[in-house]
């Protein structure tokens, strides 16, 4: 066992952990931080993406050993004081989700993009978003919800 | 007084309700469920395609730190019986034995052996490799056509054969007629890999034993929740009122999810035993043996015609891969497409016939389109070859042969009665936005130019039969159930809404459109509806989701049981504004009497005044709540006309989809943007199956393509921008003329891909290209057209 | 699925990480960014007792220069190397080609040198950094050696790092005045390449004075196209380049698998090392 101290979503958890639990079952098993989900067991998928000391990562394939001392910001974590992110509104008008499994992954995939390019064409939402499955919207309303959030965020 | 909806719901584009919980993860997935003393269950998978197992050692198992229990396959036969096939499509069909964990012989990889219950998920995985199992290798089942061979091991040994059961349809003048008269004949080869649905949530089954009752709740990712009651009854010999089964949160179906899984019945079984609550959740890799596949076909198709086009007859013969065994209704899914090889063509001859095989693979049922998308790819491609024979345009042969607008209602050679449709106007509509005339004369260019980089364009001009389904119907093709669906509404003392309805969504919005459905009848605002769904405690009946169906019967159903609520309420508001029923007008939620619009009292009035009852006309029942079932006359029919630009690197074998146009006529619309969705979603999968996926099995019969690493599932990268329109001919076999939009995305891309590659490359001898359409398999199409 | 149990340590520096690796044998496993290795095992391919995470020790991490080499700790991450102004200005094929591998989450943890030391053919540094002629610094318990990159990978997921050596440096000569081209061929984004082919180019008067392919997934480790690279001295245009880059899969065994045969593997390496060439040429 392995002491670990990660905050999430602005709350600091001290743990004893198996040095081989994923950080995705860290924040589902022991948490009980179910908002992310796990698509795959090979990090293709991104349903489990969330961001860890600023930047997006596959938390099926991060220990949580590996985010000790970490700050970690899930789907949870997103909206502040029960208002949504630009994202998360944008995800909503622009129906970028269906069954939703893959959208908490959307979002952290795309919140990420944003950060770095805050004005991507289509194209770079694209590729920025191919760690990411979807199988109900064919991702077309998905693109449209980033580059729509990335327009909110100029004008605001 | 409440407020009144004034502005009609049914046509908006509505954001969705479901979205609040899951943009921000307030989701409620089966694997997010937790109760105090949960275990959980792993399962141990046979390595290899066929074997006998000659022992199980659980006991190893049992001494791993945090092991509660392990079952071998024969530990659990006693009171587990088979796993149920609801579909014998024909009376000598082949039924065999299905436990749902094995008790002496394997059948496909990922066949289970034996089970652990420990206190968490590590503890379980670890504990699976301790338990000890002997196999005597059985030779592998394959090949389709050596398969039915005399000499081809048996996947069922006792059965005698590998043949399940052939499913013939014949109609109108005989095929071998029309082909002695037709000027021109062809004959083609289609095959449709094995695919692997991907729902991005993995299944998941929680099952929680109250033992002093004996009741049990199973939570199940599940597409249909109300089936997986009755069957668990059948299945466990538990009684069907002591189960309860919820379908929470469910992360994508795709038909993977209509189906009874020896899961559900093991946890069941488990959580009897040992009276603990237990969770099974299935990992990606795992999901890819044991959920079933869709599609895998050989189709051979001729087709007879006269030289100007006009089509005479179709001939089909199907061999379908069944897998190892029979699910829920794996042998039925070809005979859905069964109808649909005539397509939107008139003909005088139809001769169908579909031959299930046994193979030692993981079992193949519903997947999105299930039938159709193979029936529309073989009569797509075919008259697109057959276009070329003749010297005509693709688009101008089918319009030779298409059902005209005026000619609806239409019964089609295979016995179909289309109730509507307009076939012209989707394809003059496409035809237009897609800028054909444009793409053609590039498309000539590259060609005189010899440019290593071709362009061909793809045409696919389809039908489909959906929301499943009358239950004569049903009954005639011997489908164990019946096809209706069930709807009540509940009007609570508020003046709140709740719709109960017995379609089980995943993604499809119901939550949203029954509100924009029940709001519009009810005169309501649609925020004070609410829509209860997949718990048979709470929706007490219902036949589900799948087939494109939840809006043509579960919507309809809705939409009927609110003009009862209205006909109820239109009797106490006559009493209370005492009138007679005749002179009341009902707008807007707002009964009032003809000629004094002040006197008047609104639907939430009359929930409130039915709610105390002090003063209901005599012999009223004391509610205005309604239930509605509805069994359809029919099924509904939505079409379209799709194009694909694909330009062709010769050199590398590579596609790339430039531009892909569809016009789908889906009937009336009650909301444009989930609608647009559906296609969206539809068309994604129909173009991962022409180009992308396959599950590609070796000669020993193990899944190569066994991780999601290897199955090619394409990301937003991988796929075009779609331009999508509608055009809009109401159904006339329901009140709302709404058709189904869930599959017919995915029927109509995958030959429009398939035949814009093959456009591309004709000029350079290729005629055919397999799915899907790797680069490698395109570079030695060419090289072999070539040579 | 879930990783077998293992015993963990997170060294603070290098030479401790080496005492751990010294005291653990075969047994052990270097835990880089862990994006390779945690796919490992989770699907119970890998088994180690011993997993040491060098994620937390500064003196790997980072880029500089030393006169005429580039020199990239061996933990930056697969992000830093992308957006590093020295890697852009003195490998930027090294840059570009990164920019390919899986996405930007996975390049977010994984590792330069993580991808060497795992040594998959199919992966795309390992191919770019033979082309860039690097070197591969470990440090042992007797102390630090120097690894040419052609000498590095030995076999399938095998490189010439002893049990209880660390990846600590790559050096890369400074490519300042090559053209540079990563091409890649994959079924789906993120799919692993089914050939790559990373040219450095250097031209003198519109000729090629000389050119370095390396080749992903050609074999069971990284290649160069060597006869190619011969060949194309003085190339001077397309056609010249065309004919030169026939040689592209000589020498090459690359496996059949469900993507590719060999045969069209050896195929897509001719035509895509006359594409890079050209393109790192600036004859495309």
């Amino acid at each position: 066992m392995t002491r670990i101290s990660v905050k999430v979503d602005g709350t600091t958890y001290q743990d004893e952990v198996e040095p081989r639990l994923l950080l995705i079952h860290y924040l589902r098993d022991r948490l009980g931080l179910t908002g992310t989900p796990i698509g795959c067991d090979t990090s293709n998928c991104g349903a489990c993406t969330v961001e860890l000391d600023g930047v997006s990562v596959k938390s099926c394939s991060v220990l949580a050993v590996q985010a000790d001392g970490g700050e970690v910001t899930t789907v949870e974590g997103l909206a502040r004081d029960g208002e949504l992110s630009g994202l998360q509104r944008a995800f909503h008008e622009k129906h970028a989700l269906q069954c939703g499994y893959c959208t908490p992954g959307m979002l952290m995939a795309a919140r990420d993009l944003l950060r770095e390019h805050p004005h991507p064409t289509a194209d770079e939402i694209r590729h920025a978003l191919e760690g990411n499955l979807c199988r109900c919207t064919g991702y077309q309303n998905i693109v449209q919800a980033v580059q729509a959030a990335s327009e909110q965020e100029v004008s605001a | 007084m409440t407020d009144q909806a004034t502005e009609r719901e049914v046509g908006r584009a509505r954001p969705r309700k479901e979205d609040a919980r899951l943009i921000t993860g307030q989701t409620n997935w089966t694997d997010n469920i937790s109760v105090n003393g949960l275990l959980h269950m792993a399962i141990l998978r046979s390595p290899m395609a066929h074997a006998r197992i000659t022992r199980v050692d659980v006991s190893p198992a049992l001494e791993r730190p945090g092991v509660i229990a392990a079952f071998s396959g024969a530990d659990l036969a006693e009171g587990l019986g088979s796993l149920p096939c609801a579909w014998p499509v024909t009376e000598d069909i082949v039924l065999p034995d299905h436990p749902p964990i094995a008790v002496d012989e394997v059948r496909h990889a990922g066949d289970p052996v034996a089970l652990v219950v420990a206190r968490d998920r590590y503890a379980a995985a670890d504990a699976l490799e301790a338990i000890e199992v002997d196999y005597e290798p059985l030779p592998p089942v394959l090949d389709l056509e050596a398969a039915l061979a005399q000499d081809s091991p048996l996947v069922h040994s006792d059965k005698g054969t590998n043949s399940c059961y052939v499913w013939p349809l014949k109609t109108g003048e005989a095929f071998d007629s029309v082909r002695e008269r037709a000027e021109v004949t062809l004959t083609r080869r289609y095959h449709h890999q094995r695919l692997i649905p991907n729902a991005m949530e993995p299944r998941a089954v929680v099952v929680t034993p109250l033992a002093a009752s004996g009741e049990y709740t199973l939570y199940s990712s599940t597409q249909v929740p109300h089936i997986v009651r009755v069957m668990m009854a059948v299945v466990t010999g538990i009684p069907e009122h002591k189960i309860r089964v919820v379908a929470p949160d469910v992360g994508g179906g795709f038909g993977s999810k209509l189906q009874v899984y020896g899961e559900e019945a093991l946890a069941l079984a488990v959580a009897r035993r040992i009276g603990r609550p237990v969770k099974w959740t299935e990992s990606r890799s795992e999901g890819y043996l044991a959920t079933h596949h869709g599609r895998g076909m050989i189709q051979d198709i001729e087709i007879a015609a006269n030289r100007d086009g006009k089509l005479l007859g179709l001939k089909v013969d199907l061999l379908v891969d069944m897998g190892a065994y029979l699910m829920l209704v794996t042998p039925g899914i070809p005979i859905l497409g069964a109808f649909m090889y005539p397509a939107i063509y008139k003909m005088d001859s139809y001769d169908f016939t579909c031959t299930g095989v046994f193979t030692t693979r993981t079992p193949t049922d519903a997947y999105r389109g299930a039938g159709r998308p193979e029936a529309t790819y073989a009569i797509e491609r075919i008259m697109d070859d057959l276009a070329v024979e003749l010297g005509l345009d693709p688009v101008e042969l089918r319009r030779r042969n298409w059902i005209g607008h005026e000619e609806f209602p239409y019964t089609s050679i295979a016995g179909l009665t289309y109730d509507s449709g307009n076939y012209e106007a989707a394809t003059d509509k496409a035809l237009s936005l897609f800028d054909y005339d444009k793409l053609r004369a590039e498309q000539a260019d590259r060609n005189r130019r010899g440019d290593s980089v071709r362009l061909g364009i793809g045409v696919s001009t389809y039908t489909e039969m959906c929301g499943l389904a009358p239950s004569r119907v049903l009954r005639d093709l011997r489908y164990a159930a019946g096809g209706w669906e069930a709807a009540s509404i509940r009007m609570l003392p508020t003046g709140k809404v709740e719709v109960v309805t017995g379609t089980s969504p995943h993604g499809q919005g119901h939550v949203t459109c029954w509100s924009q459905i029940a709001a519009d009848v009810l005169g309501v605002p649609f925020e004070d509806v609410e829509v209860v769904h997949g718990d048979t405690k709470a929706s007490p009946q219902g036949m589900d989701t799948y087939g494109s169906r939840s809006l043509v019967v579960g919507g309809t159903a809705v939409h009927s049981a609110a003009e009862k609520v209205v006909a109820k309420a239109r009797k106490v508001a006559a009493h209370l504004l005492e009138a007679s029923e005749q002179d009341l007008d009902f707008s807007d939620g707002v009964f009032s009497v003809k000629g004094s619009p002040d006197a008047r009292k609104t639907i939430q009035e009359v929930a409130f005044e039915t709610f105390t009852s002090h003063d209901l006309p005599d012999g009223f029942e004391p509610t205005i709540n309604a239930e509605h079932l509805i069994d359809p006359d029919n099924f509904s029919y939505p079409h379209g006309t799709h194009l694909c630009a694909v330009e062709v690197d010769t050199e590398t074998g590579q596609t790339h989809i430039r531009s892909y146009v569809c016009v789908d006529d889906v009937g009336k619309v009650i909301n444009p943007m989930i609608v647009e969705g559906q296609v969206h979603g539809g068309l994604a999968q129909g173009i991962a199956q022409a180009l992308y996926e396959e599950a590609v099995y070796d000669d020993e019969g193990n899944l190569v393509s066994g991780t999601m690493t290897d199955y090619f599932v394409p990301s937003a990268a991988d796929l075009p921008e779609f331009t999508t329109e509608r055009t809009e001919t109401p159904a006339t076999s329901n009140p709302l003329g709404v058709k189904g939009v869930g599959e017919a995305g995915t029927i109509a891309s995958t030959p429009a891909v398939v035949n814009a590659i093959v456009d591309a490359l004709r000029p350079l001898g290729v005629q055919d290209i397999r799915m899907p359409c790797t680069p490698e398999r395109v570079w030695r199409a060419v090289r072999e057209a070539q040579a | 699925m879930i990783p077998p149990a293992f015993d963990y340590a997170r060294p603070d520096s290098v030479d401790e990480a080496v005492g751990l690796l010294a005291g653990a044998g075969e047994e052990a496993k270097v835990l880089a960014g862990g994006q390779s290795l945690l796919p490992l095992l989770r699907l119970r391919l890998a088994f180690p007792e011993l997993v040491v995470d060098v994620g937390r020790i500064p003196e790997l991490r980072g880029v500089r220069e030393d006169g005429d080499t580039l020199v990239i700790g061996a933990m930056t991450t697969h992000h830093d190397v992308i957006h590093d102004p020295l890697v852009r200005r003195h490998a930027a094929l090294l840059a570009s080609a990164t920019a390919t591998v899986a996405d930007p989450a996975v390049r977010h943890r994984g590792t330069l040198g993580g991808s060497l030391a795992h040594a998959d053919p199919a992966a795309d540094l390992p191919g770019v950094v033979l082309a860039l002629d690097g070197e591969l610094v470990a440090q042992g318990p007797g102390g630090r050696r120097t690894i040419p990159a052609r000498d590095f990978f030995v076999d399938y997921l095998q490189t010439a790092l002893a049990p209880d050596e660390l990846l600590v440096e790559v050096r890369l000569p400074k490519a300042d005045d090559w053209g540079f081209h990563y091409e890649k061929f994959h079924r789906v984004a993120q799919a692993y390449a089914i050939v790559g082919v990373a040219a450095l180019v250097r031209r003198d008067d519109g000729h090629i004075a000389e050119a370095r392919v390396g080749l992903t997934n050609m074999g069971s480790t990284p290649l160069r196209a060597a006869a190619a690279e011969a060949a194309l001295v003085g190339a001077g245009d397309a056609e010249s380049v065309a004919r030169a880059t026939e040689a592209a899969a000589e020498g090459a065994r690359p496996a059949q698998d469900m993507s590719a045969s060999v045969e069209y593997r050896e195929h897509l390496a001719r035509v895509l090392t006359r594409r890079a060439v050209l393109a790192a040429a600036g004859m495309g």
